[in-house]
């Protein structure tokens, strides 16, 4: 189908006269659909302005408690005054540049690897940049050498924390997700059998679980002196957790490639892995896109669990804000609101980014 | 069968945790060569360990860590902090992974004796009361029956509940809310009748969330026992006594009117031979504990005494009078054993 067969005839008329013709036949096709519009548009109504009055037009940005008792919608000065606290959590005050800093490398790698499709001349950076940037963001992060002073990662905390998380979670499962589904899929008993056990395992148990045994039940069975760090443990456990996820998502696609185009690869007399770099996995992936990124969003979103085990991700640092002095504890509604409006722009930027990877590799397709 | 073998291979690494920990003066020597007190404290509660907004860890809890660090290592800011959640707070102390855990934690005799943990003293009686609003006309909990009560799941609060009601053969619906912030809205929006938590607690809840503290009350009965104090695994005997007489100075302090202003002046002026022994100028407590003779100077001068902590911390954010925590010679409970 063309494009021209799709497409309305050109509107004429007025303004006024095209506004009336397009809401009679978008929004008052027929009574049961007027009665929808209007039901909508009241619920908007109802909805939408004390939303308004509480969050802007009787709010305060003031950061200080006086500030928030005088007015009667938001206290917007609570997330004002507690920002760094938000944002970097337990990290030493002085020295937040170098979480800042290492959160714009990151966001900055990122970009540059999701802009490698519309750049093509960016591909060839993506290993490297990964390779010289994520040393420099361990560095600035721990410190310990060229000055830095070293800095636990007990106090790591707030949307650096996140990010740390949920990219080396990608990164890590993304990998051993797909080697999951390939061994799933594999001939051999063994390697089979290991998949499919490790799979239905760690789906069969939440997150919560995985980082619970990982916080405080492994540490007992290390000897003495032994301890594997708190943060890497939740780092591994996310890995494993999603990287099972992600397996079965991995398996869909490959079930999706047509038989043909394995047996295209054998005839071509391609080895196993140049068959499935070549040919197989290229499909495969490009069909899984929407629920890769579902897989990548859940993820993101349950980096904050680590609240749990003692770890300040970004919710947890918002948390410890309304806790670092009992005056804020009453302003939750804003803290809440705020993180999940961060939490919103990612979620919603990783999706349309999936909209546009998908639009992208169809090209080929689209006459 | 083999479900067994694995419990019993569980805590037999547990025993054999605990008993590696036995030698003394690992844990000190350890410090020492690090030259930090990893401290385990609570991820958020006012007055006891909170980040303040510039991330920094204060409260009550945090000054033992404080104190401790200043007398082993001679300064107080040589602390590393472990924010640890309930759950986590044993097995961290039962790994290694800190080396004390001050963390708002109520001594009984199955966590000194079974758990393999050593309690250094206690820093804040605290116990479980109920908050009421005034409207509801109740002069003390023994009116309570059918009262319907907000409580958090999974807790001593919800157990010691059940039993006091039990006891007073009185019957009551609780409202189970696992979130703090819910829970105490819950309340304050009337969907019960009776708030029931620590009195510290209680006490912050009406200050700060009320819309009019006045309006609410709290029933003078306490129902359970909470004793809070610092812990540390057993078997290091040497350690578990600094922590102990890091702790006792403070209270010390207190009782002989050292504070961290005058305590300079009482150095180098005080005849009172208690004072002398407790600031190192008559010497001989700093070696019996494998510390220099100015151990229990350096507290004072840089975290202050047990009151002075109170003050800042307690009084301050929680508006909490000093009660059950008042020196023995005010009506209170804390009593310094003789640092002598």
């Amino acid at each position: 189908m063309s494009d021209n067969a799709k497409s309305p005839p050109l509107p004429t008329g007025t303004f006024a006269e095209r506004a009336v013709s397009w809401s009679k036949k978008n929004l008052f096709d027929g009574w049961f659909n007027s009665i929808l519009t209007i039901g909508a548009i009241a619920f908007l109504l109802w909805l939408i302005p004390p939303i308004i009055e509480w969050g802007i037009v009787n709010a305060t940005l003031e950061p200080t408690i006086e500030g928030c008792k005088e007015v009667s919608g938001a206290c917007w000065g609570f997330v004002n005054a507690n920002l760094r606290l938000i944002l970097f959590g337990t990290y030493p005050y002085d020295e937040q540049w170098r979480p800042l800093l290492a959160m714009i490398i990151l966001m900055g790698i990122i970009c540059g690897s999701l802009g490698a499709v519309k750049y093509p001349g960016l591909r060839k950076a993506i290993i490297p940049m990964w390779v010289i940037g994520v040393p420099i963001i361990a560095i600035l992060m721990w410190g310990g050498v060229l000055g830095l002073t070293y800095v636990q990662n007990s106090y790591w905390g707030g949307l650096p924390l996140t990010l740390i998380l949920s990219s080396i979670g990608v990164i890590f499962a993304f990998p051993f997700g797909l080697l999951l589904a390939l061994g799933r899929q594999s001939h051999m008993p063994a390697i089979k059998t290991m998949s499919v056990v490790y799979i239905e395992v760690i789906r069969g148990v939440p997150l919560i679980t995985v980082l619970f045994m990982a916080s405080v039940m492994f540490p007992l069975f290390l000897p003495d002196g032994v301890t594997i760090d708190k943060l890497l443990r939740a780092q591994i456990g996310i890995i494993l957790f999603t990287a099972a996820y992600l397996a079965e998502v991995f398996r869909g696609g490959l079930q999706a490639v047509p038989r043909g185009q394995f047996e295209a690869g054998d005839s071509l007399a391609l080895s196993y892995w140049q068959s499935m770099r070549l040919i197989i996995l290229p499909q495969a992936l490009r069909l899984v896109i929407p629920p890769t990124v579902n897989s990548f969003i859940s993820m993101f979103k349950d980096t904050t669990l680590v609240v749990i085990i003692g770890l300040f991700d970004f919710l947890g640092t918002v948390k410890l804000a309304l806790r670092s002095d009992p005056a804020w504890t009453k302003y939750y509604v804003e803290g809440y609101a705020f993180a999940a409006a961060i939490f919103f722009l990612i979620c919603f930027s990783m999706a349309k980014y999936s909209a546009y990877l998908e639009k992208e590799l169809r090209k080929g397709e689209r006459r | 069968m083999k479900i067994k073998t694995i419990l019993a291979a569980g805590a037999m690494t547990v025993a054999a945790v605990a008993a590696q920990n036995a030698q003394a003066g690992a844990v000190l020597d350890g410090i020492k060569a690090k030259g930090f007190v990893q401290c385990g404290v609570n991820t958020g509660l006012p007055g006891f360990s909170a980040a303040n907004a510039e991330g920094k860890w204060e409260g009550i809890d945090v000054d033992v860590c404080r104190a401790i660090a200043a007398a082993v290592l001679g300064d107080a800011n040589s602390v590393q902090y472990t924010p640890l959640t309930a759950a986590q707070r044993f097995t961290a102390l039962q790994s290694g992974e800190i080396d004390i855990l001050s963390r708002n934690t109520t001594a009984t005799t199955t966590r000194d004796a079974k758990l393999g943990l050593t309690f250094v003293g206690i820093n804040y009686y605290d116990g479980q009361g109920f908050l009421i609003p005034k409207a509801l006309g109740v002069k003390s909990a023994t009116e309570l029956d059918g009262a319907t009560v907000c409580v958090e799941p999974g807790t001593t609060t919800e157990l010691n509940l059940a039993d006091y009601f039990r006891a007073k053969g009185m019957s009551f619906e609780p409202v189970v809310i696992e979130n703090i912030n819910e829970a105490t809205a819950a309340f304050f929006s009337g969907r019960c009748d009776v708030y029931t938590t620590d009195a510290s607690g209680l006490a912050s809840i009406r200050t700060t969330m009320a819309e009019n503290p006045d309006d609410y009350m709290i029933l003078p009965e306490i129902i359970s026992k909470e004793p809070l104090g610092p812990v540390v695994a057993q078997g290091d005997e040497q350690w578990s006594d600094v922590a102990r007489w890091a702790l006792t100075a403070m209270v010390e302090a207190e009782e002989l009117g050292v504070t961290m202003e005058n305590v300079d002046d009482m150095k180098a002026n005080s005849t009172n031979p208690g004072i002398q022994r407790l600031l190192g100028v008559s010497p001989g407590m700093g070696e019996a504990l494998g510390l220099d003779e100015e151990w229990a100077y350096r507290i004072i001068k840089n975290v202050g005494n047990y009151g002075e902590s109170y003050e800042k911390n307690v009084t301050a954010k929680l508006g909490l009078e000093r009660g059950l925590n008042a020196l023995w010679t005010d009506g209170g409970l804390q009593y310094a054993w003789p640092v002598r």
